[in-house]
């Protein structure tokens, strides 16, 4: 018994040595974001891509939940970010309302097609499921396109500048506010619910759905409300780009943003709102950041212009391969490692 | 040991000995095969029940039947906790719901969790907090998880796996998994706890504790145990009364002593090389055979 109480006792020190080193880094993280649009104010470019990573944030996060967590494959990403996205401009474009009221609007009208096309997975799993959600996918683009009238069809769909007293929103460091405000939110929501019974019953949906549902786990249920609160997430991030952008096009929710969006969570880590974190943010600025060396590059080798497009898109996909082959849990998994590295520093021999 | 329990495992409502769980002519069929035959059995309150039989009896299967898994041809089971329910026709989750709680043959855990998630998800059926309360993580979602952190630390106390409360399942030993699949069933707090073989591939010693937890559960909290077991041992030592299945059909039931003097039993199992019950009655050095 003796030896019992030591070890908890000793477990809840590294518990709370941990916590101690988190909260420091939380902190560190959370002062960097505030400085950053003032210490870029004058760099458009960073500020654009801050905002762009803080909405693939929100859109990896709500994908991780569904894929990561609940273990429900979904290659309808796109689609989902589409209803998000025209949902928003639609109603206020067309029915002139506030650029708040159609986001939140946006996300229930994509949590509900969410749900819609979750139905099939109480019957089918893995591939069969992601050929499942690719068909909302197309399903989803094809109304798109092809409903003109209220989506302006292959045009694009110009939404109104978002306003908040007065104030234009949607300048990039305005914007900046309104964007990881909403991350931080989210990030507090996820890491909540994966506290209580709905995270667990999703986790436990992923690992084992026959011992889930013997434990009293409403696999229909559960999986419907994973559905349901991803594509809310996923909703919120189309809303965002519809204010942000004040313009949708359908080429932006392609299935390739689907692709992009798995890639992200897969080497940022599944099942990982950290891993969420580190996936959006290396996969929004590894294109950019090839496309900066690709255009140092051409000063130098003049040669090198043609080719640029296909080394980069090369780079990337090497990039996504070698992270399968080397370091299947992800960028997390690195983190993990590098913060272990420093928690042992004096003695890591 | 005195242990200061907080909570009873047990959400039963019944007095011992009455009639819980009814099995009435229950038909089970795969393709070609009968898995199980006509069978009828009743399980009593605070009994602890063992099912034996060799493999491919048909064992698994019943339990699958009970607890909504498979869902037999012909046939009902009946459980009774303020009323009758009608088992046959509902769902696994709903089954759940009724305190109806088990373990698998091949450990199901769930395996990315740590212990205590897997005991905390065992006890899923008794929460309550809404999505919004758990997303905000405030109010109730967080006074039940404070409740419930507590619970289960009676069933880690129970189970002896205080030091391995924050590790993962994945990366247990098989025992330590078994008994981690236990504290997860347990922490539903069943009227009735459904065992697959919990014992099978542990060593004498492995045996032996988790023997004694059964019994525990069973004489401190009055929880109704179905025990399916190889080992003849454990088996004779520990259950009241026992069923035994044979190609799909009982072929025995009544107390060891009976079941050990049952000529259709004896000759079921003639097959093997030794009669299983060749010890004496009260002679348990065989758990250590495997
Ligand atoms: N899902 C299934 N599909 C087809 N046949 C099955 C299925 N489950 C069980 N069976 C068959 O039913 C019969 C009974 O199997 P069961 O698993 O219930 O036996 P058991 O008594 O648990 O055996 P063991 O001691 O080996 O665990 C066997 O013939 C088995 O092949
Ligand atoms: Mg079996």
């Amino acid at each position: 018994m003796i030896s019992g109480i030591f070890h908890s006792s000793y477990e809840k020190d590294m518990a709370l040595r941990r916590t101690h080193a988190q909260k420091i880094r939380l902190v560190i993280l959370f002062l960097f974001l505030l400085a950053f649009p003032f210490i870029f104010r004058e760099n458009r470019y960073y500020l654009t891509l801050a905002n762009q990573v803080g909405i693939a944030i929100i859109g990896a996060i709500g994908l991780n939940i569904l894929v990561g967590y609940t273990g429900q494959i979904s290659l309808g990403q796109g689609g989902f970010m589409a209803v998000g996205a025209y949902t928003a401009g639609i109603l206020t474009a067309r029915l002139g309302m506030p650029w708040w009221a159609s986001t939140i609007a946006a996300c229930f009208a994509t949590a509900l097609v969410g749900v819609l096309f979750g139905i099939p997975s109480l019957r089918l799993k893995g591939l069969y499921l992601a050929i499942a959600t690719l068909s909302a996918q197309v399903i989803i683009l094809w109304i798109v396109t092809n409903w003109g009238a209220v989506t302006g069809g292959v045009e694009a769909l110009v939404v109104p500048n978002p306003t908040l007293f007065g104030v234009r929103l949607n300048s990039d460091f305005n914007f900046y506010w309104v964007t990881w405000l909403l991350v931080l939110l989210v990030t507090i929501a996820t890491v909540n619910l994966f506290r209580t019974h709905y995270g667990r019953a999703f986790i436990a949906i992923r690992d084992q759905d026959i011992a889930a549902s013997v434990m009293g786990v409403d696999l229909f249920k559960y999986k419907l409300l994973a559905f349901a609160i991803s594509s809310f997430l996923v909703g919120l991030a189309g809303a965002l780009t519809a204010h942000y952008r004040s313009i949708v096009t359908w080429e932006r929710f392609t299935v390739d943003v689907s692709v992009l969006y798995l890639a992200m969570i897969i080497i940022g880590g599944l099942g990982s709102v950290t891993g969420s974190f580190l996936g959006a943010t290396f996969m929004t600025l590894l294109p950019a950041l090839l496309t900066n060396l690709g255009r140092a590059a051409r000063g130098t080798f003049p040669a090198i212009d043609s080719l640029l497009p296909f080394i980069q898109q090369g780079t990337f996909g090497l990039v996504i391969i070698l992270f399968l082959i080397f370091e299947p849990e992800g960028l997390n998994k690195i983190w993990r490692n590098i913060k272990d590295y420093f928690r042992l520093w004096p003695f890591s021999y | 040991m005195l242990r200061g329990f907080t909570n009873t495992l047990n959400s039963s409502q019944l007095q011992a000995g009455e009639t819980q769980l009814r099995v009435e002519n229950i038909q089970l069929n795969f393709g070609g095969v009968a898995a199980l035959m006509d069978i009828n059995l009743a399980v009593r309150q605070s009994e602890i029940l063992a099912i034996i039989g060799p493999n491919g009896a048909g064992k698994t299967s019943l339990l699958n039947c009970i607890s909504g898994l498979y869902r037999p041809q012909r046939g009902r089971i009946l459980f009774y906790n303020d009323k009758e329910h009608e088992v046959t026709r509902l769902k696994p989750h709903q089954i759940a719901r009724l305190g109806i709680a088990r373990s698998f043959q091949n450990i199901e855990l769930f395996r990315h969790m740590s212990v205590l998630d897997n005991l905390l998800a065992g006890a899923h059926i008794h929460m309550r907090s809404n999505l919004f309360s758990s997303l905000i993580y405030w109010g109730t979602a967080q006074r039940e998880h404070i409740r419930f952190r507590r619970f289960v630390e009676d069933i880690i106390d129970l189970l002896e796996i205080e030091s391995i409360r924050n590790n993962t399942v994945g990366s247990l030993s098989y025992g330590l998994q078994k008994r981690v699949e236990m504290g997860r069933a347990l922490a539903m707090q069943p009227s009735i706890l459904l065992l697959d073989e919990p014992m099978a591939g542990m060593n004498s010693e492995e045996k032996e504790d988790m023997a004694r937890f059964i019994l525990d559960i069973n004489e401190e909290h009055g929880v109704t145990i179905v025990l399916i077991e190889h080992d003849m041992g454990v088996v004779m030592d520990i259950s009241d009364r026992i069923v035994v299945l044979n190609f799909g059909q009982k072929i025995g039931e009544g107390t060891p002593d009976e079941v050990r003097n049952n000529p259709l039993v004896v000759k079921a199992y003639l097959g093997e090389e030794k009669s299983p019950f060749k010890f004496g009655q009260s002679n348990n050095n065989n758990h250590g055979k495997e």
